[in-house]
C-alpha cells in the first residue's frame, strides 16, 4: 500500500479543540497498524465547527472527516478512512462542502490547502508570482495597479490602499518603512491570525511588493502577544524566505533590499490604531498621534511609512499576479474585491467565509451560519468589532458593503460578525462597550478617557431607574460628545454599540428593579 | 588627622537596581545587552525580561532606563500602559479568560463568575497557594469556538465550567 497523506490543521483554533492530540493519535494508531501515513499540519479551511477537520488524500481528491477528536481516531481506521471509507464523521470531498464551495477565495486561496511552512508548496500554488510581476514593473506602475484594483484597507477604516502607497512613494526620505498592522484586537475577528498561520508567505510577499513599490527597505509586522502560534509561524517563514533569497539585501537578484521582522505588542487594543501602533513600535506608550502629519509622510521614527492591515497586504500578490481588473471584478459599488468574513459568537457553523462584497447579513447568518448555536432566535449581531453597531433582525438584509453599512450608522470594520441569541441583555452589552473603552483608552483625549467612565455610570443610573428619561438624554449627549470630540476611532466609535443598543432594543433598558445596586 | 582607612566612603554611583536578585539582574542585563541596539528596543527588552522571569521587577526600571538612556518615568510609563506587562510575580500558571463579545455570546460572563468564585480571586489575583493567576484578555482570535482561554501560550476553546475545573486541576499539578 502506498503512502497516504493525511491533513490535520495546525491552526490555533483547531489546536484549541484538540487537533494536536488528534494528529498524535493518528500517528500512533498508524504505527500500531503498520499503515504508511504522512501527517501534514495544514492551515485551517475555516470550517471551524468541524474542527479538528481531518482530510485524507484519495484518488478522488481530499475527503473530509470532522470533528475528529483523538478518541474517534481508532474508529476511523476501522472504517478505512485512509482510503476514504465511510464513517458518521465523513463529509465527502472537502472542496464540495457547500460552505467552502460557494466561497470566492482569492486572499485565502491557499489557506488550509498547503503546508504553510513549505515554501516549495507555496511556489507550486502560485506563490511569488505577484512579486515576480512587480519586479518587472516601475514602482509607480505597481502603485497604479493597486489603486486600479480598488483595494481598500481591510483593517476597518477602508481607506484606498493605492492612495496611501502613492503618498509614501512621493514622500522624500532616506529610509521608508512598511508596517503590517497585525494587532487584530476586534472581538469576532480572526482572519489575520488564520492567514498568518495558514499562509505566512503571502503576507511576506505582499509586504515585499509594498516595499518595492514605495522604496521602503525595511518592514515590521506588529503582532499581538495573544497570537503565539502566529508568532512562531511568521518567524519560521521569515527565516525560510531569507534563506531562499526572497528577503534580504538582494531580493531574487533584483538588486532591491527588503528586510522584515516581527515585533510583539503587549495587550493594548488601542495599538490597532495606526499612529498608536507606530508609537508602540518606537518603544513608547501606545498613545494616539495627531494627524497630520500622515504616517505616509512622517510615520515610524519620523520616516515615510506605509501601514496596512494583514489582509490588505496579503491581497496584493494576487492583484499583481492576475491584474487589477480581475480583482475589481468582484464586489459592488465602491467596495471592490472580496472580504474574508468571520462568523462568530452564538452561531452553529462558525468560520471564515471569503466572498465578494454584496452578500446580505441574512444569507451569511442562515445560509452559511445555519442560525444560532443554541437553536434560539438570533436577537442581534454586532458587526465590525467592539466599536461596531448592534443590528436587529430588521437590518439583516443590509448588504455587506462599506457604504451600505455607513448608511445604517454601522460599520463593516474588519469583517467580524458576532451573533447573539434572544437571551442577550442589550443594556449589559452597551455598558460593556463603555467599560471596554474605559479600560483600553490611551488617555490622550478627554472625551474618550473621561467620557467612557461617565458612560458606565450613566448607564448604571439609567438601569437603576433614577430619572430614566433624564439619564437617557444625558447618555445620548455624552455619545455625541465622544463621537465628535474624540481624537481617534476608539472614543469616536464607542457610541455606535451604545446608541444602537439604545435605539433598537429600548425594552432592555427599562425592565430593571429600582433596587439594583450601582456598579 | 584621620588616617585614610578611617574615612567613610560615600559611593557617588551606587549600583543601579541594587535590590534585584542575581537571577533577576542577569535576566535584565542580558536582555538589555542583546537588544538595546534595536530601533525601539524597549518593548522587546520588556518582553525578554518577562519571558524569563514571568514579570518585570519594579527595581529593574532603573537599570533598563540607564541602559536605554531613558528616564525611569518613561520606562515605568510603558510597563504600566500595557496590560500584558506585570510588575509582581504571577502564580506558577497564568490563566487568561477571554472577556470579549464573541465569547460573551456563548456564556463567557457566567464562566467568568464561575472562575472567580472557584479560584477565590478577582482578575489579576493569584490563588492563596500561589498556583494560579487569573487574568482577563480581550480576544484570543478563537471567536467561533468560544468561550476561549489561554494557559501559558496554549489556546483552549469551548471552555465549559467543568472543562475549566479540569484545566485548573491539571494546572495545579503542573510544576
Amino acid at each position: 500500500m502506498s503512502r497516504v497523506t493525511i491533513y490535520v490543521p495546525g491552526d490555533a483554533a483547531a489546536a484549541a479543540v484538540g487537533a494536536d492530540e488528534t494528529a498524535n493519535a493518528i500517528t500512533d494508531e498508524a504505527r500500531r497498524r503498520g499503515a504508511d501515513v504522512l501527517v501534514v499540519r495544514n492551515g485551517s479551511r475555516g470550517l471551524l465547527w468541524l474542527e479538528p477537520l481531518v482530510e485524507v488524500e484519495t484518488p478522488l481528491g481530499r475527503v473530509a472527516y470532522g470533528p475528529v477528536d483523538a478518541a474517534a481516531v481508532a474508529g476511523l481506521f476501522d472504517a478505512g478512512f485512509t482510503s476514504g471509507g465511510r464513517h458518521p464523521l465523513y463529509h465527502g470531498p472537502t472542496a464540495e462542502i457547500p460552505y467552502l464551495k460557494n466561497q470566492e477565495r482569492l486572499t485565502f486561496a491557499r489557506v488550509g490547502l498547503i503546508d504553510p511552512q513549505n515554501i516549495d508548496e507555496y511556489l507550486r500554488h502560485g506563490g511569488y508570482r505577484g512579486l515576480r510581476a512587480g519586479l518587472q514593473m516601475a514602482p509607480a506602475a505597481i502603485v497604479e495597479c493597486v489603486t486600479a484594483s480598488g483595494l481598500r484597507g481591510r483593517g476597518g477604516a477602508a481607506f484606498p490602499a493605492g492612495i496611501k502607497w502613492k503618498t509614501a512613494l512621493g514622500a522624500a526620505g532616506d529610509q521608508k518603512f512598511i508596517v503590517c498592522n497585525a494587532d487584530e484586537g476586534d472581538s469576532g475577528t480572526f482572519s489575520d491570525r488564520m492567514l498568518m498561520e495558514g499562509d505566512p508567505f503571502v503576507l511576506i510577499e505582499g509586504m515585499t511588493i509594498a516595499g518595492i513599490a514605495t522604496g521602503a527597505t525595511r518592514g515590521y509586522i506588529y503582532l499581538r502577544f495573544e497570537y503565539p502560534h502566529a508568532h512562531r509561524a511568521l518567524n519560521r517563514a521569515i527565516s525560510t524566505a531569507y534563506a531562499r533569497g526572497y528577503l534580504g539585501a538582494d531580493v531574487q537578484q533584483s538588486g532591491r533590499r527588503f528586510d522584515l521582522e516581527v515585533r510583539l505588542g503587549a495587550g493594548a487594543y488601542i495599538c490597532g490604531e495606526e499612529t498608536s501602533l507606530l508609537e508602540s513600535l518606537e518603544g513608547k506608550r501606545g498613545q494616539v498621534r495627531f494627524k497630520p502629519p500622515l504616517p505616509a509622510i512622517q510615520g515610524l521614527f519620523g520616516k515615510p511609512t506605509v501601514i496596512n492591515n494583514v489582509i490588505t497586504l496579503a491581497s496584493v500578490p494576487i492583484i499583481l499576479d492576475r491584474g487589477a481588473e480581475h480583482y475589481r471584478n468582484f464586489g459592488m459599488g465602491r467596495s471592490r474585491g472580496t472580504l474574508p468574513i468571520q462568523l462568530t459568537g452564538n452561531i452553529k457553523c462558525g468560520g471564515l467565509v471569503e466572498k465578494a462584497f454584496g452578500l446580505t447579513l441574512r444569507e451569511l447568518l442562515y445560509d452559511y451560519g445555519g442560525g444560532s448555536l443554541s437553536g434560539r432566535p438570533i436577537k442581534a449581531v454586532q458587526v465590525g468589532g467592539p466599536l461596531g453597531a448592534y443590528l436587529p433582525e430588521s437590518q439583516f438584509d443590509t448588504k455587506l458593503d462599506y457604504e451600505a453599512f455607513a448608511d445604517i450608522q454601522g460599520m463593516l470594520g474588519h469583517g467580524g460578525i458576532v451573533v447573539f441569541d434572544d437571551t442577550v441583555d442589550m443594556a449589559a452589552q452597551a455598558r460593556y462597550a463603555m467599560e471596554f473603552c474605559a479600560i483600553e483608552s490611551c488617555g490622550k483625549c478627554t472625551p474618550c478617557r473621561i467620557g467612557s467612565t461617565r458612560g458606565v455610570e450613566v448607564i448604571d443610573r439609567l438601569l437603576n431607574g433614577e430619572n430614566a428619561a433624564e439619564q437617557e438624554a444625558l447618555l445620548r449627549d455624552l455619545c455625541e460628545t465622544m463621537t465628535y470630540g474624540s481624537l481617534c476611532a476608539l472614543g469616536g466609535l464607542t457610541p455606535y454599540p451604545v446608541r444602537s443598543a439604545l435605539n433598537h432594543f429600548p425594552e432592555d433598558f427599562r425592565r430593571r428593579t429600582p433596587a439594583r445596586a450601582p456598579g | 588627622m584621620t588616617s585614610r582607612s578611617q574615612r567613610r566612603v560615600i559611593p557617588v554611583k551606587p549600583q543601579r537596581s541594587a535590590n534585584l536578585s542575581a537571577v533577576e539582574r542577569e535576566a535584565v542585563q542580558s536582555a538589555c545587552t542583546q537588544l538595546k541596539a534595536l530601533p525601539g528596543a524597549l518593548l522587546p527588552i520588556l518582553h525578554a525580561v518577562q519571558d524569563k522571569l514571568g514579570f518585570i521587577p519594579k527595581d529593574a526600571v532603573e537599570l533598563i532606563a540607564a541602559e536605554l538612556n531613558l528616564s525611569r518615568a518613561e520606562v515605568h510609563g510603558v510597563i504600566s500602559f500595557y496590560h500584558y506587562f506585570r510588575s509582581d510575580k504571577p502564580g506558577r500558571q497564568v490563566l487568561r479568560l477571554c472577556r470579549a463579545e464573541a465569547c460573551q455570546a456563548v456564556g463567557a460572563r457566567a464562566l467568568e463568575s464561575h472562575a472567580k468564585r472557584t479560584l477565590g480571586v478577582d482578575y489579576h489575583g493569584t490563588t492563596a497557594d500561589g498556583a494560579i493567576t487569573l487574568e482577563p484578555v480581550y480576544c484570543l482570535g478563537n471567536c467561533a469556538s468560544g468561550p476561549s482561554m489561554m494557559q501559558g501560550d496554549r489556546l483552549i476553546g469551548r471552555v465549559s465550567e467543568s472543562r475549566f475545573d479540569d484545566i485548573v486541576a491539571r494546572a495545579r499539578r503542573e510544576k
